[in-house]
């Protein structure tokens, strides 16, 4: 043999592109009907730079000693109780938040990557999204696995799969995955690729898992640091995406200046339960979600959308908007929760003296002014017997599905509405980033499953809140309601009191 | 004496999640259970695709046939991703002691050059197959119903891929490195009469649109019949070189062991469920299997000058799998 051996980049386009095939018996636009209809252009598939070079062999050898760990872990936290280990039993609502709001999107992601690993025409990225498709089911079901022991012992965890397909603020997240599940394969890409798992990912999945590591939640933690390596390869799965659309036709700019704004500002709706979690659920705080979104929005994201101007691509619209609204996001979601207490699986509180003074500190242009006086009339009025309960139903942005609570930029004491009219119908949103994305694919939005709109409407369970919960399976006086008094809070003031017995 | 350490007793509210317990009972339950029973969503989607808007993206009307429960289908081997991954590891384990022994030995470097010639046409090419093979089971996951069936096909199709690898790989030990043999191989998988009418099949399954079709034609008639000739009833082709192939392709013959375990019992679950279900899948069985004796028949007739028996023997193994699940063909 005269001819070179290989080099390793060689070696891998052998083992993945040089499978592919252009068909002839059937026509490619038949065995590929999905990626045209988006607009993208793709002169030269092959110019694709695969983001890491990852045989199945040595996919199975790393993820298998990565599976072996972690559940030598989790189980080891289940025999010796590491549930009792936490820092309160208030933080085992930031799990139940989870495995009900994220874990089924882990799922919707492992089909969504499938389909993008079916049918971009592309060899190279197919062959990744492949393996994102394997690497979400991996975090659906460990996390599952995870949370399993949870279950065992606290409320408003067992019904996952059916409340998320149910529950009023679950068809947040839902209906973001919705959306981007029945987009095209590109805008898919876009929006969970790019905007979701590069963008996004350290302003939500990284909260949840160090906040795991500050409240002794060993189990989750573990999960995240097992995580962390399938994270990073999406993360440049979803740079080299970009990037590559961009290089391959400048009338892709155009296209993909609407996506990213548009999953921006859905993920930045989104990202407001999160929000919520980062400053008012973990009982030891690890960073203000004003904090977070300076560090990994504004700086990094910054310098990610300065990388990508040589593109021409801008950063989001209503970056700028979303960035005051750091300010308010999590005190006023935190509100909507207190208040529709009763329907959600999930405890409330209001935050004690030491809470709300954290809260001052971080947030001095706002939370004086603004919100640590609701706060503290709600804390009186629960001492007096009175606790505000809000018994109308609320009405919902018919893009993010949040109850309208979001108030007018710059202005934090009036509600912001917008409207848009669509075949003859009114349609309303919280923002114009929501009006926006409304006004740009009426006909999509204008399907939403709204939950108010279906419980008025009767197709949820009756007329009155214990026959929506009833529908939700969401068991009145344990999932729902304030922690102080919940069947939780018995328990685990049992567990630290010391009241358990010996085994056997 | 036993040794005895000493616990504290944390009583349990409930030992698994609700869905579980309606379908056992509530009692402890398995990894394999809580990973994937109802772990689709099923209802109240907000959109139709883009792309395809006479669905919801999950739907149960993608296949012909119908279940009363798309989690009676479960898979027997009880695979999620952890046990998934582990048991390819350890199988991979094997194929790195077989390539390190042929290739300290020089085994394929000495084989004969028919034998060479033979495994150059018969045998690379079959990468390609599991690429299609790929591209299938990603579709069937994508586009399936119930996690119970649509998991595997993902675990499947990265089965495939490594195995169009593994395929690979031989290549490379064949033309020293080089690629020159999997170049080669595409063109012989492109243009070589003995492969086109397996490359039309396949290509013919990209288009197929019910999804538990495709499943049939791909679990039962590519795998029984294109993949068990290549890999159990080629031997002869490869002459001299034969207990080398089976060393390096032994994967191959575990995976299909294992695999089929799995696809045999969901096509059978789906078949037995209706008198309707099973006229479907005996017809689509009976369709695709018989196709894919007419493709495989020039493939065994170049390799093994046998006019095509030995592909007739795979469709009639096939035909008699097929049987035993229930189907009539």
């Amino acid at each position: 043999m005269t001819a070179k051996k290989l080099g390793l980049k060689q070696r891998y386009a052998h083992m993945t592109r040089g499978l592919d095939w252009e068909t002839t018996y059937q026509p490619m636009d038949k065995v590929f009907p999905y990626d045209t209809f988006e607009g993208i252009k793709i002169r030269d598939w092959s110019q694709w730079e695969d983001p890491f070079r990852l045989t199945m062999d040595a996919y199975w050898k790393f993820q298998a000693e990565k599976e072996r760990k972690l559940y030598a872990v989790l189980d080891a936290f289940a025999q010796n109780n590491g549930q009792t280990n936490l820092s309160d039993g208030r933080y085992v609502n930031v799990v139940k938040l989870f495995l009900t709001g994220i874990s089924p999107e882990e799922y919707q992601a492992h089909r969504g990557f499938a389909f993008a690993g079916r049918h971009l025409r592309g060899v190279g990225p197919r062959v990744a999204a492949q393996m994102q498709s394997l690497d979400e089911l991996r975090h659906v079901q460990t996390q599952i696995h995870t949370i399993s022991h949870y279950n065992k012992y606290f409320d408003g965890i067992g019904e996952f799969p059916h409340m998320h397909d149910r529950v009023w603020y679950l068809s947040v997240p839902k209906s973001f995955f919705d959306d981007a599940r029945t987009a095209g394969p590109f805008e898919y890409m876009i929006a969970i690729g790019f905007a979701f798992e590069y963008l996004l990912t350290n302003l939500l999945f990284v909260p949840f898992m160090s906040g795991a590591a500050y409240n002794g939640d060993m189990s989750t933690v573990t999960f995240g640091f097992s995580a962390q390596s399938d994270e990073s390869r999406h993360m440049t799965l979803g740079i080299e995406v970009i990037k590559f659309l961009l290089e391959q036709h400048p009338d892709n700019l155009p296209i993909v200046q609407k996506w990213v704004d548009k999953w921006f500002w859905r993920g930045h709706r989104m990202l407001g339960l999160v929000a919520m979690m980062m400053d008012y659920m973990l009982p030891k705080k690890v960073m203000s979600w004003k904090e977070a979104w300076d560090i990994y929005f504004t700086e990094a994201g910054g310098s990610l959308f300065q990388d990508l101007a040589r593109y021409g691509l801008k950063v989001p619209k209503y970056a700028d908007v979303a960035t005051a609204e750091a300010e308010h996001i999590s005190h006023q979601n935190w509100a909507v929760f207190y208040q529709y207490t009763h329907a959600a699986a999930f405890h409330t509180w209001m935050p004690d003296k030491e809470h709300l003074d954290w809260l001052s500190e971080k947030y001095p242009n706002t939370f004086d002014k603004y919100y640590r006086p609701r706060w503290e009339m709600w804390a009186q009025m629960e001492k007096d017997g009175k606790r505000f309960y809000n018994m109308a139903l609320p009405q919902l942005c018919n893009t993010c599905q949040i109850p309208m609570a979001y108030t007018e930029p710059g202005d934090p004491t009036t509600i912001a509405f917008r409207e848009s009219r669509f075949n003859g119908d009114t349609y309303h949103f919280c923002s114009d980033g929501c009006k926006d994305i409304f006004d740009g694919e009426p006909e999509k939005f204008a399907q939403s499953w709204l939950p108010v709109h279906q419980i008025f409407q009767g197709a949820c369970g009756g007329p009155t809140v214990p026959d929506v919960l009833n529908w939700y399976r969401l068991n009145n006086g344990a999932d729902n309601l304030d922690y102080v008094g919940s069947p939780d809070e018995k328990l685990w003031n049992q567990w630290m009191a010391g009241a358990v017995k010996a085994a056997g | 004496m036993t040794v005895q350490i000493k616990t504290l007793d944390y009583e349990p509210k409930r030992h698994t999640f609700g869905h579980i317990a309606r379908r056992f009972g509530d009692k402890p339950a398995s990894r394999y259970q809580e990973a994937t029973l109802d772990v689709q969503a099923t209802a109240n989607f907000h959109y139709k695709p883009l792309y395809e808007p006479e669905f919801w993206q999950y739907d149960q009307n993608k296949t012909a046939v119908k279940m009363a429960d798309w989690y009676k289908p479960l898979d027997p081997r009880q695979y999620y991703y952890a046990t998934y991954n582990i048991a390819r590891a350890n199988m991979n384990q094997a194929v790195e002691r077989s390539f390190a022994f042929v290739e300290e030995r020089g085994l394929l470097d000495k084989l004969a050059a028919a034998a060479r010639a033979n495994l150059q046409r018969g045998l690379l090419p079959l990468r390609h197959l599991h690429w299609g093979a790929n591209m299938n089971m990603t579709e069937i996951c994508q586009r399936g119903y119930g996690t119970a069936v649509t998991a595997p096909c993902i675990f499947s199709s990265g089965d495939h891929l490594g195995m169009a690898q593994i395929v690979s790989r031989i290549g490379l030990a064949l033309d020293g490195q080089t690629g020159a043999s999997l170049d080669a191989a595409k063109a012989v998988w492109m243009t070589d009469p003995a492969w086109q009418g397996v490359r039309k099949l396949i290509e013919d399954t990209f288009v197929e649109r019910d999804w538990f079709q495709l499943y049939v034609a791909q679990t039962l008639a590519v795998n029984g019949v294109i993949f068990d000739l290549a890999y159990k009833l080629s031997d002869a082709a490869w002459a001299d070189g034969a207990t080398t192939v089976a060393m390096l392709t032994e994967f191959m013959s575990d995976w299909r062991a294992e695999e089929s375990r799995w696809s045999d019992s969901v096509i059978k679950t789906v078949a037995a469920e209706s008198p309707d279900n099973k006229a479907l899948t005996s017809r689509w069985a009976k369709h695709w299997i018989d196709r894919a004796v007419e493709a495989a028949k020039p493939l065994s007739a170049a390799l093994l000058g046998d006019n095509g028996a030995a592909a007739e023997a795979a469709g009639e193994a096939t035909r008699a799998r097929a049987a035993t699940l229930g189907l009539t063909l």
